[in-house]
């Protein structure tokens, strides 16, 4: 044998499965036509436009303050998921209650329900004369028409999220790890904040950018309880389709390309936290 | 500090794990917890560290009653058998760990801290160690880790489960002796779990068989490997063949069985049954002999043979391949004991030995 075909047949020898070749390419060719190609327009429209006047519309008042509801509101509800979430996934992997699994059913159907129904339902029950409306109104909280109001849809339409991704990293940790700490004097709530924290902390960090993204985006559960005031308790994404409709497509095309800016700087930010998180799995992986 | 366990007991449902154990152990002493699998030595541990509560008994530590106490009060040094580093904490920290979650009012200066993990880093000599994450170790490396970990809050009692039950032989055997001299120098009363004969014979200083629940014999490797105290015992020590035999004036007598090299026992008379170990059988072909062989394998430097004897008694014999007489299938053959032990009874329906541990291991079991 030369030693020029050696090579060849050990680059040969890696692929252990077959049909890498289609297989990746239809993969490929699907994440370009639905994913990228949109992406890649919408930034040339973007282009097209030109910084100056891209700029001068992405700061014009309303536009201004439909991203700064929009982004508060998102971080409000983000919040309140972080910790809602960790919660849930604890009770839903560390007890054994009757009703535990209809319990774990039940936290998917925000996803499951269309959110135009989300919407009107926390509108009713929000309202004036609604069950938690007519509480929390007399106590001078208005929550229908403010900003409570797009962030409680926003929360509502992506609690999913941290829950998903933090219940199987709770799942597979292991008790000897909260045994040890035990052993070695830990009380229950040190064993959470430097034993069981750090180990979620990476899969808590994917549930919070998911959420914070998708609330950037909700759209039918927002509009209903919102009340779409302009300056007040309008949204971005409402605020593209209403340019859209006043044939303004440099103006939609501007908000919609801040929310996917925003939208990636915070992926990326996630990613580094996360791989700094994760650098004790040494190089051995 | 002394420990002292009494008549505890652990169900789990309607599976009894423990039932009825009774434990002195003397204050700095090394003891060995050595049972088959599933006999409940981990349950036993875990018990003495508050991570599990028994249905009845005593646990009494240093004169206090530890079943009043909380896992976090007790002060055990527990080291699991796979370690249970914390993945995102450095070697140094994991140690620190016992130290720093301590309350305010107790909790060392972090400076004294430090010093302290630098001291137990030299003491395992680890130092090189101090700011790798787990991950970055081999197993030994984890396993000294554990241990500096267990010991940073100066533990009333240190427990060990099953240390090295995933490490390779070289590497057991070095941290053997090791754990040996820290123990020693730190003398603090150990308590470790193995079912590796070989490793409680050669560690600790006392030895405690344990098997279904019970402790079956407690003694030193010397006078567990020359008396076992029951069957159990004898099997788990890899006394794997019994042959029926009839007690007759001190001697076991049976049809194919030359005991003429065993000691007379003050026995009565009667049905008993004989435990030999496969190595401690010579054979001795011969027409009239009551055993046939029906299986000779070859290891290599060991001949192993299986024999059907009468009454479709089974025996297993090992012998040096070199030293071995000439002997083909279907050749019948005498047996004869060169060491045994009897014990009053019939034998029980062939119920298997639970870990029939490798015989060459048996030999050396002086420390
Ligand atoms: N939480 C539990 N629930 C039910 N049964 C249990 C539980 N923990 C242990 N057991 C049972 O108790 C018995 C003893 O278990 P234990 O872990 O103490 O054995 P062991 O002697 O440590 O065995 P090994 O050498 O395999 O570690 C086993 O039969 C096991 O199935
Ligand atoms: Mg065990």
């Amino acid at each position: 044998m030369t030693s020029a075909s050696l090579p060849a047949s050990a680059k040969r020898s890696k692929r252990v499965l077959p049909g890498f070749g289609l297989t990746m390419g239809v993969t490929l060719t699907y994440l370009g036509v639905i994913v990228l190609l949109p992406v890649i327009a919408l930034v040339l429209k973007g282009a097209e436009i030109g910084p100056a006047r891209f700029w001068a519309i992405a700061t014009a008042p309303r536009t201004l303050a439909a991203l700064q509801l929009t982004l508060t509101a998102a971080a409000m509800a983000t919040v309140f998921n972080a910790i809602y979430g960790v919660l849930m996934a604890w009770v839903l992997v560390r007890y054994n209650f009757p009703g535990r699994r209809l319990l774990d059913a039940l936290v998917d159907i925000p996803f499951a329900l269309p959110t135009a129904v989300a919407g009107l339902a926390l509108s009713a029950l929000f309202a004036a004369n609604g069950w938690y409306g007519a509480i929390l109104e007399p106590m001078g909280i208005q929550v229908v028409f403010t900003i409570w109001g797009v962030a409680a849809a926003m929360a509502f339409t992506s609690i999913p999220f941290v829950i998903r991704t933090v219940q199987p990293v709770l799942e597979d940790l292991d008790p000897q790890y909260e045994e040890a700490a035990r052993t070695l004097g830990a009380h229950p709530f040190t064993i959470f904040r430097r034993v069981v924290f750090p180990a979620i902390f990476p899969a808590l960090l994917v549930g919070i950018t998911l959420s914070f993204a998708r609330s950037l985006g909700e759209f039918g559960a927002v509009i209903f309880i919102a009340g779409n005031l302009p300056f007040k308790t309008e949204i971005a994404s409402l605020l593209a389709v209403i340019r859209l409709e006043e044939y303004d497509y440099n103006g939609a095309a501007v908000i919609a390309l801040t929310l996917l800016i925003i939208a990636l700087v915070l992926l990326a930010i996630s990613n580094i936290l996360q791989a700094r998180a994760l650098r004790y799995r040494g190089k051995t992986g | 500090m002394s420990l002292t366990v009494q008549n505890l007991t652990r169900r789990f449902g309607q599976t009894e794990v423990l039932r009825g154990i009774d434990l002195e152990v003397k204050s700095g002493e090394l003891v060995a917890l050595l049972g088959p699998s599933g006999s409940g030595k981990t349950t036993l541990l875990k018990i003495i560290a508050g991570l599990d509560w028994p249905d009845a008994g005593r646990l009494v530590v240093g004169g206090e009653d530890w079943l009043d106490k909380k896992a976090q009060e007790r002060r055990t040094g527990f080291v699991f058998q796979h370690y249970a580093l914390f993945p995102h904490m450095k070697v140094r920290d994991n140690i620190a760990f016992g130290l720093t979650v301590m309350d305010r009012a107790h909790r060392p200066a972090p400076a004294t801290i430090a010093k302290k993990v630098e001291e137990l880093l030299h003491f395992l000599q680890i130092p090189h160690l101090a700011d790798r994450y787990p991950a970055e170790l081999s197993g030994g490396q984890r396993q000294r880790v554990a241990l500096g970990r267990a010991l940073a809050i100066d533990p009333a009692v240190l427990l060990l489960d099953e240390p090295f039950g995933a490490l390779d032989a070289q590497v057991r055997r070095d941290l053997r002796r090791w754990l040996r001299e820290v123990h020693d120098k730190a003398g603090t009363t150990t308590i470790f779990v193995t079912h590796d004969q070989e490793e409680a014979f050669e560690l600790a200083d006392r030895v405690v068989v344990m098997g279904a629940g019970l402790i079956e014999q407690i003694g030193s490797a010397d006078q567990i490997y020359d008396h076992p105290a029951s069957p159990f015992v004898a099997r788990f020590l890899g006394l794997t063949v019994e042959i029926p035999v009839t007690m007759r004036a001190g001697r076991a007598e049976a049809a194919g069985l030359d005991t003429s090299a065993l000691p007379r026992r003050a026995m009565a008379d009667g049905p008993a049954t004989l435990f030999l170990r496969p190595a401690d059988i010579t054979l001795l072909p011969s027409p009239e002999g009551a055993f046939r062989v029906t299986e000779i394998a070859t290891t290599g430097a060991l001949l192993r043979l299986r024999m059907e004897g009468p009454a479709d008694c089974q025996a297993e014999a090992e012998l040096p391949r070199r030293a071995a007489p000439a002997l083909s299938l279907g050749q019948t053959v005498t047996l004869r004991p060169e060491v045994g032990h009897i014990f009053p009874g019939s034998p029980t329906p062939a119920q298997p030995a639970p870990a029939p541990a490798p015989v060459s291991l048996i030999k050396e079991s002086s420390r």
